[in-house]
């Protein structure tokens, strides 16, 4: 089976060190993945590199395309990015923020936006539940607010692969459920969603899969329920943990500490 | 907050411009009455038979204040231009072709090739000026640690006053009385006495330049949240950073071989522009382009007519109105580190 993204032997080198060795993992198409390991293990730098933003050894393909010889815009126009951190000096508001995710599909002499392209960033801001914001300067919005902004802008590309690199940083509980909720709920409408997660307990409750980085290699991957155990715990991120069953929904629930 | 559809700000600048071309040539010592302007513009096109102004008029109008006031118009919106795309380009407000030593590089290439007797040859050697002073600004802003607004800042007044004094002692060297004169009110930024060639020279450059800097809008918005994320939108972050850093050396380099080094148009205009415009660069560049050459028509016609019969270099005009507006940039930016 070929639909989805799928990484073989991806190699990073920054100045000589390397920082992905032989990477190889799957995200199926309407399934949410959750990139989880310590910090520095390299997860923003295999996002990168799975969008072609960084030179790397190895094959990327998404639904039997290669993204690696694919050009820019042909990727952009079904893959979409969100940052660990958006800041920037340029006054815009919130919808013109969420309208620079149309710009791959835009040609270069349109300088007014096209009521279709207005459309779909409507629909993105109401997605995030931000249609009270629109028109607010983006630097006036709190952390929050920016990001969910930012996952609207990925939204308005319409990515058939999504990848958000901590996209919880900065929010509150409400919202942070809110937002892995709204990703679980695009996933399983069809897209690739592979996400990095500090939280261990929410990329438990809410992802399909995870891939487990540890110094720059896959240190395990599957459904959560096998992924995390103890030893793998105390392996990778040097902790004692306990693995708990939710209540309600049966996810596993992992109660840490720290050694001896 | 609501901001004024493209096409109503376009075309009120456009009629701003053109009233502010026809009615700075009106401008001078000679009385001339916008009416017979348009004449004079009708009969060179070969509208009307014959020009009911006069000869005199005619020569006044179409040979003396109608190329200046067109080139007028041309460097401002070069300046504007490349002003706009070197602050979204390099993410520093305080960016613009004088203060990255551009201008300076400029002149010193022009003033070599000048002196050297290829008076012709000046775009030539302003535009290698320009690219090789935006080469030693990069380098230096790499040298001090990568770039930031203070380092490029302080990496361009350095080559700046580099290139400053080599063009000083360039004409200390080899420029003797009239020559030297004229050097020197060249240097602070002046259109007096540009002719039909030069403007054109400056038109062709906006065209052939801007152009493609202009068409580049969209990718300059990708640029809002830095490069890996104008990559991740599609944008070819290296090649659009060469084309476009080639196009405003090449249009500042032409610039600075018809009117000098013309500071602070090109900070100032997109920073206004803004103000109405927002960041979003496919209606910020056209907007402070227009925004541009009707400042630089004003400014021109100031530097021609408040002192008559003596001409005031228009850069003078422009640093005494364009300094403290960046004294309050700077404030506005405080941040800026």
């Amino acid at each position: 089976m070929s639909a989805g993204l799928v990484v073989s032997g991806v190699s990073v080198q920054l100045g000589g060190q390397p920082i992905l060795s032989g990477i190889d993992m799957r995200a199926a198409s309407g399934t949410m993945t959750g990139l989880i390991g310590p910090n520095g293990a390299g997860k923003s730098t295999l996002m990168r590199a799975i969008l072609g933003l960084l030179p790397h050894g190895g094959s990327v393909t998404f639904d039997s395309s290669d993204l690696v010889t694919l050009p820019r815009r042909a990727r952009a126009q079904f893959t979409a990015f969100v940052e660990q951190n958006s800041d920037t000096d340029a006054r815009l508001t919130a919808r013109e923020v969420v309208m620079l995710g149309r710009i791959p599909f835009q040609p270069v002499w349109q300088a007014s936006p096209a009521p279709h392209d207005l459309s779909l960033a409507e629909a993105a801001l109401t997605a995030v539940g931000m249609t009270a914001f629109t028109d607010r300067l983006y630097q006036t919005l709190s952390g929050g607010e920016q990001q969910r902004i930012q996952i609207a802008r990925a939204l308005a590309q319409q990515p058939r692969l999504l990848l958000l690199d901590e996209p919880t940083n900065h929010l509150d509980v409400h919202a942070q459920l809110a937002t892995l909720d709204l990703l679980r709920q695009r996933a399983h409408a069809g897209a690739t969603v592979l996400l990095a997660l500090h939280d261990l307990n929410l990329a438990a409750s809410f992802c399909d899969s995870l891939v487990v980085l540890h110094g720059g290699r896959v240190a395990a991957a599957g459904p959560p329920e096998t992924v995390l155990t103890p030893a793998l715990l105390r392996q990778v991120y040097g902790v004692d943990a306990a693995i708990l069953r939710h209540p309600g929904t049966g996810r596993p629930l992992i109660a840490y500490g720290l050694p001896g | 907050m609501k901001r004024p559809t493209l096409a109503v700000l376009i075309s009120s600048l456009l009629a701003l411009l053109l009233a502010s071309l026809v009615l700075a040539v009106t401008f001078g010592p000679a009385d001339i009455a916008p009416s017979e302007v348009w004449q004079t513009i009708g009969y060179h096109l070969g509208l009307v038979a014959e020009n009911p102004v006069g000869r005199l008029r005619d020569a006044i109008i179409w040979d003396l204040r109608l190329p200046r006031v067109l080139a007028a118009a041309a460097v401002g919106a070069g300046l504007a231009l490349c002003g706009a795309v070197m602050q979204a380009l390099t993410r520093n407000p305080l960016a613009d072709p004088y203060l990255l030593g551009l201008s300076s590089g400029a002149s010193l290439g022009a003033v070599a090739f000048l002196l050297a007797g290829a008076a012709l040859l000046m775009p030539l050697g302003a535009f290698v000026g320009a690219a090789a002073a935006m080469g030693l600004t990069l380098l230096v802003t790499q040298l001090l640690g990568g770039a930031t607004p203070t380092r490029a800042i302080l990496a361009g007044i350095s080559i700046s006053a580099l290139a400053a004094a080599a063009t000083s002692f360039l004409i200390f060297w080899s420029a003797t009385g009239d020559s030297y004169r004229e050097i020197l009110s060249w240097l602070m930024g002046s259109l007096s006495g540009v002719v039909w060639s030069e403007a054109l020279l400056v038109l062709a450059a906006l065209l052939l330049a801007g152009l493609p800097v202009l068409l580049s809008g969209r990718s300059l918005d990708a640029f809002a949240f830095g490069d890996t994320a104008a990559a991740a939108l599609g944008v070819d972050v290296a090649r659009l950073r060469w084309l476009l850093l080639g196009g405003t050396a090449l249009l500042t380099g032409v610039l600075v071989s018809i009117g000098g080094a013309i500071g602070f148009v090109g900070l100032i205009v997109p920073h206004v522009a803004r103000l109405v415009t927002g960041s979003r660069h496919r209606v910020l560049l056209p907007v402070a382009m227009l925004l541009g050459a009707s400042f630089m028509v004003w400014t021109d016609t100031a530097a021609r007519s408040l002192f008559e019969p003596r001409e005031l270099p228009v850069g003078i005009i422009t640093a005494l109105l364009g300094a403290p507006i960046f004294l309050l940039v700077l404030l506005r930016y405080r941040r800026i580190t």
